[in-house]
């Protein structure tokens, strides 16, 4: 990493992902008001968990779960989809999602 | 390739005769008893490639020991035996095993190809790997999503401006425009030709792909398509379809034996004309 002051200056990938993210809350606001917490909810825990558990070296896993949000994200802007449900398989929470 | 190309012809032509082929077996039935008696197994090893976002590590081949005298004759036979009864975390896609659904596409050998339609060559070793150059979901499933979405741009379904001759009927079409679509609606999109393709290779998102192309070409010459001009203006793009160069390694992939090289020459052609 570079000096500690100025800005912080952000990898492509790192730009992606919060592009991603960024996505997904504006996805959310189309969304009713209860569905879109509860959407906001299950992005934001998903980011933070990956954030902290994925190595930042591993760009193959990193590029996967790109396409992977970006194709659930294409998914969630359809005016069909409603809301966003998270189902938790082991201890932690929020892993796969899904549209209703 | 030449002689991959030999081998495809020869599985075809035995799997369409299996009556013949389970008289023979049964001849030699008691033979064959005999023999595995006393001969060893003919092991053969496979190198398939791994690579699962449960466990994120880097992507590795890892290696398969089977005897093909207890398998099947198809790549296909092999990957089943392997998930069955030795790693059944082992994922692929698979559905008719008889090459119409082209669910099992990868890359066997450095050939794309169907599994199903690909015997087993009788080398010591094999290296599978899921087909190049696209996406990988998991091992040898790969991410198919912008290669579907070509094939839906170029609008694969029959558009009219006048209503059928007869309102609620089929529109009738002669033998001989029906011929023209031989070759062409055979096409099982199962992405062997695209990911064959080094001008697909470079420019995946732009240049529509052989298949597309292929499917373009079937709409284009459907004598019952009255949108044909604004189909032609549609593809008629430097990228979409000028980035082929005719290089034809889809023609030399395409597991269907059709040549999607040459209906893009075609639709060139077509473009071309006043």
């Amino acid at each position: 990493m570079g000096a500690s002051s100025g800005p912080k200056r952000l990898s492509g990938m790192q730009k992606q992902a919060l592009a991603l993210y960024r996505g997904f809350l504006r996805a959310a606001r189309s969304k009713p008001a209860e569905e879109r917490r509860q959407i906001e909810s299950v992005v934001s825990t998903e980011f933070r968990k990956n954030s902290k558990q994925v190595d930042r070296k591993n760009f193959i896993y990193i590029e996967y779960l790109l396409r992977r949000g970006n194709k659930q994200l294409d998914q969630l802007k359809s005016p069909d989809t409603v809301g966003l449900s998270s189902l938790s398989v082991d201890s932690s929470q929020t892993t796969g999602s899904s549209s209703s | 390739m030449a002689t991959s190309l030999i081998r495809r012809a020869i599985s075809r032509v035995q799997s369409s005769a299996p009556a013949a082929r389970l008289l023979v077996a049964r001849a030699h039935a008691s033979d064959s008893q005999a023999q595995k008696v006393e001969s060893k197994p003919n092991l053969k090893s496979f190198q398939i490639y791994r690579w699962t976002p449960d466990n994120p590590g880097k992507p590795e081949l890892k290696e398969y020991k089977i005897d093909l005298k207890e398998c099947g004759p198809m790549v296909l036979d092999a990957l089943i035996k392997i998930k069955n009864e030795i790693d059944p975390t082992l994922t692929f896609r698979r559905s008719c095993r008889e090459g119409i659904c082209g669910s099992c596409a990868m890359n066997i050998d450095g050939c794309n190809g169907l599994a199903c339609l690909t015997k087993i060559s009788s080398d010591s070793e094999s290296t599978i790997t899921p087909l190049p150059h696209m996406f990988v979901i998991k091992d040898l499933v790969v991410d198919m999503t912008n290669f579907y979405n070509q094939y839906k741009s170029i609008e694969p379904w029959l558009k009219r401006k006048t209503p059928a001759p007869t309102p609620g009927k089929e529109i009738p079409q002669s033998k001989s425009d029906r011929a023209k679509l031989d070759g062409m609606y055979e096409c099982i999109l199962c992405a062997c030709c695209s990911t064959s393709c080094p001008s697909y290779w470079w420019n995946p998102e732009s240049y529509l792909g052989p298949a597309a192309l292929l499917h373009a070409n079937r709409w284009i010459m459907d004598s019952r398509d009255e949108y044909t001009q604004e189909r032609l203006d549609a593809v008629n793009d430097e990228f979409k379809l000028y980035r082929c160069h005719t290089i034809l390694n889809c023609s030399r992939a395409c597991p269907k034996g059709l040549n999607p090289g040459k209906h893009i020459q075609n639709i060139k052609k077509l473009e071309m004309a006043p």
